[in-house]
């Protein structure tokens, strides 16, 4: 053990003895040689118990060789209590084979770690490798690399606060020092360990960045309790919070531990800390690949069609809608568990969109598939637009989530195209419309529509309507197109909403007015530049 | 197509006829599926007769209390003048000396009154159902449904006018 040095050798004798496992060890005499905490776990602890005999070695003798002569080792008795040897006889046999069987009888006794309670040790085993990746086969994902984050139980953070004090205060006793940030972080020396083998297994490397996420929960039911003597001590650090089930949160655990002293931690917990019987448990180990985002543009055929699902009180009011008709088949093609949908804007249940289209997206909350070439999101849009003649979308691909911060700053600057049908009370004859053509940039003043009051504050709108056509059609009947800026109701700007925008079509008209068909065509001069 | 006609086609049309005893001092409640209510004057009202003539609207029904004064804000409309079905609304007068009292006729949270028909009282008279409304209501939302327990539907509504007839001839 190359690492080690002279310094070590108390503090390795003490936790050693004390019950605690190899790669803990390490890490406490600061080892930051990542290979080294990657050798099996029997290799390490026969280097351990090397190390140690070569310095009794050296007290015992006058002898420098750091190689230990096999007839040396046989001589020397094993002295130290704690995790089980590797040979009980205190006699190392040469034949790997005996070695083997010999190892293999002492690991199913090896002693759970007092400080890592076993994550450092069968947790870095291929066993629980293979259950790992056996759980993320089994989900179907796709995937290119992965990110593997692990939850301890909070009472680590407190038996590693009882192993530091412990160390300090040896290496106290030998005039040196140790700062905690010197330890080897316990996270930090798995993911060392576990990373290679994963990755090794699932054919893909580690990347924190990775959208692909395995996690896994790991509980210690037995020492659960461990940590309640923090909160009699730093009351303050664990108020209950509504949604969480215990108090004691590793980060409230972490907090506390940052604020009690030392005398009154020690006071409380032992040091160093009692070997548990059992291992920690894996109780969940989940999968979840991050969003996916498609976007495109959708047109409105349909009179009828709500944006999203029209429910009250639990009873569907009108028959599906703009998201679901989109949404539906992307989320079967990439296997999500749920969508977002999200649009530029919105028109209400009776009104067509027509012209380019309305830009939306939607999230797809963890996908399973993720891959899709152009090609492939080409038949996409294909089966949606053969699915319903209500809805049709265009320019169908896959984006970035910045790319919908994008698509709503655009929602202000729009112009908005409209069409709308409109009838009067009393008859009009071409030249009575006429003059509509020839009004330029009509300030409006709209207070809130009546239809939307109960869910939206009362104010006035100023809106602009910048240009208008007229289309006779009969006595009672004519189409007009508008230019308008957005947000302004033009439903409202027709029949004028009980006299509470001004002016209003009926006001222009002298009539009675209302709208009976109304189209929007949206432009997206804005949008060419986000999607193709 | 167009039945009404104009912004009164999604409104429930309710009524409350000789409100405190008043004869034909009816008033109609315009209220939409989302729960608002607008108040108006039914046709029967005395006002809405021929040969009468507005002389003045007033929207100050007490020393303390102006309906102009009514400021909501945000969603809940937080800040309004909680109305009960006889709080007062307006006060007018026509110029034969007359005086009436609009009542709210429904309970809820006032939302805003007419301000057009101050400086054009014409239009209270010539389109009583659309921009000559007297004000705008929002109930309770537990109570959007049980408002209209104390109102008729417009064919009870037809009957009372059938037997005021009836009874006059």
């Amino acid at each position: 053990m190359s690492s080690l040095t002279e310094k070590d050798r108390p503090i390795v004798q003490l936790l050693l003895n004390s019950g605690t496992c190899p790669r803990c060890i390490l890490r406490f005499c600061c080892v930051g040689s990542q290979a080294l905490y990657r050798h099996p776990y029997k290799d390490l602890m026969k280097d351990l118990k090397e190390f140690l005999k070569n310095n009794q070695e050296k007290e015992d003798t006058v002898c420098s060789d750091v190689v230990d002569p096999p007839c040396k080792r046989i001589r020397l008795e094993p002295t130290e209590e704690g995790p089980d040897d590797l040979n009980h006889n205190g006699a190392l046999q040469q034949i790997p084979s005996v070695n083997d069987e010999n190892t293999a009888t002492e690991n199913s006794a090896v002693k759970v770690c007092n400080v890592c309670l076993g994550i450092l040790q069968e947790f870095c085993e291929v066993d629980f490798v293979k259950k790992v990746c056996q759980k993320v086969n089994s989900s179907d994902y796709q995937f290119t690399s992965f990110v593997f984050s692990v939850s301890l139980p909070p009472q680590l953070s407190v038996r590693e606060r009882a192993a530091w004090l412990l160390v300090k205060q040896e290496m106290g006793n030998l005039g040196l020092s140790l700062a905690k940030d010197d330890i080897v972080q316990l996270k930090e020396a798995y993911k060392w360990i576990i990373h290679p083998q994963l990755s090794e297994e699932l054919g893909v490397p580690a990347d924190g960045k990775s959208l692909f996420e395995v996690s896994v929960v790991f509980a210690h039911p037995e020492t659960d309790e461990e940590c309640h003597f923090l909160a009699t001590a730093c009351p303050d650090c664990f108020k209950p919070a509504k949604n969480k089930q215990s108090v004691f949160t590793r980060m409230a655990v972490i907090k506390a531990l940052e604020k009690i002293k030392e005398e009154d931690f020690l006071k409380h917990f032992p040091c160093p800390p009692s070997s548990p019987q059992n291992l920690c448990v894996a109780l969940e180990i989940q999968c979840n690949n991050g969003a996916v985002f498609v976007a495109g543009r959708y047109n409105k055929y349909s009179r009828n069609l709500p944006q999203t699902p029209w429910i009250i009180d639990g009873e569907r009011k009108l028959e599906s809608s703009v998201e679901e008709l989109i949404s539906e088949h992307l989320m079967a093609e990439f296997k999500a568990d749920s969508f977002n949908f999200s649009s530029s804007g919105r028109e209400d249940v009776d009104v067509r969109t027509l012209g380019n289209g309305r830009p939306f997206a939607i999230e797809l909350v963890n996908p399973r598939r993720i891959h899709f070439t152009a090609e492939e999101m080409k038949g996409l849009q294909q089966t949606i637009n053969n699915s319903s003649d209500k809805i049709q979308v265009r320019d169908l691909q896959l984006v970035t989530r910045e790319a919908i911060g994008r698509m709503k700053e655009g929602e202000e600057e729009k112009t908005k195209t409209y069409s709308a049908l409109i009838w009067t009370d009393k008859a009009i004859q071409k030249e009575d419309i006429a003059f509509l053509d020839d009004i330029k940039e009509l300030k409006l003043d709209q207070k809130t529509p009546l239809r939307v009051l109960h869910r939206r504050p009362l104010a006035v709108r100023c809106r602009i309507i910048h240009t208008m056509k007229s289309e006779y059609i009969d006595e009672h009947h004519f189409r007009l197109h508008l230019k308008t800026q957005a947000g302004t109701y033009i439903k409202e700007f027709v029949h004028g909403d009980f006299g509470r925008t001004k002016p209003n079509i009926g006001s222009l008209l002298n009539r009675t007015t209302d709208i009976l068909e109304l189209d929007v065509e949206v432009s997206c001069l804005l949008f060419i530049f986000l999607w193709n | 197509m167009a039945a009404a006609g104009g912004a009164e086609r999604y409104f429930t049309r309710w009524y409350k006829p000789d409100v405190k005893g008043r004869p034909c001092e009816d008033f109609c409640v315009l209220q939409h599926s989302n729960r608002i209510c607008v108040i108006t004057l039914a046709e029967a009202h005395p006002l809405l007769q021929s040969g009468k003539t507005i002389k003045s609207i007033n929207y100050q029904i007490s020393a303390n209390c102006s309906r102009l004064q009514n400021k909501v804000s945000g969603k809940s409309k937080r800040g309004a003048q909680f109305l009960t079905e006889l709080a007062p609304l307006c006060r007018i007068s026509s110029s034969d000396g007359e005086e009436y009292t609009i009542y709210s006729c429904i309970r809820g949270r006032l939302i805003e009154v007419n301000e057009n028909i101050l400086s054009n009282p014409a239009i209270l008279q010539e389109k009583p159902s659309t921009e000559g409304y007297i004000a705008v209501v929002l109930p309770k939302f537990e109570e959007s449904k049980s408002i209209t327990q104390g109102l008729l539907t417009q064919k009870e509504y037809e009957e009372v006018l059938l037997k005021r007839l009836n009874s006059s001839s």
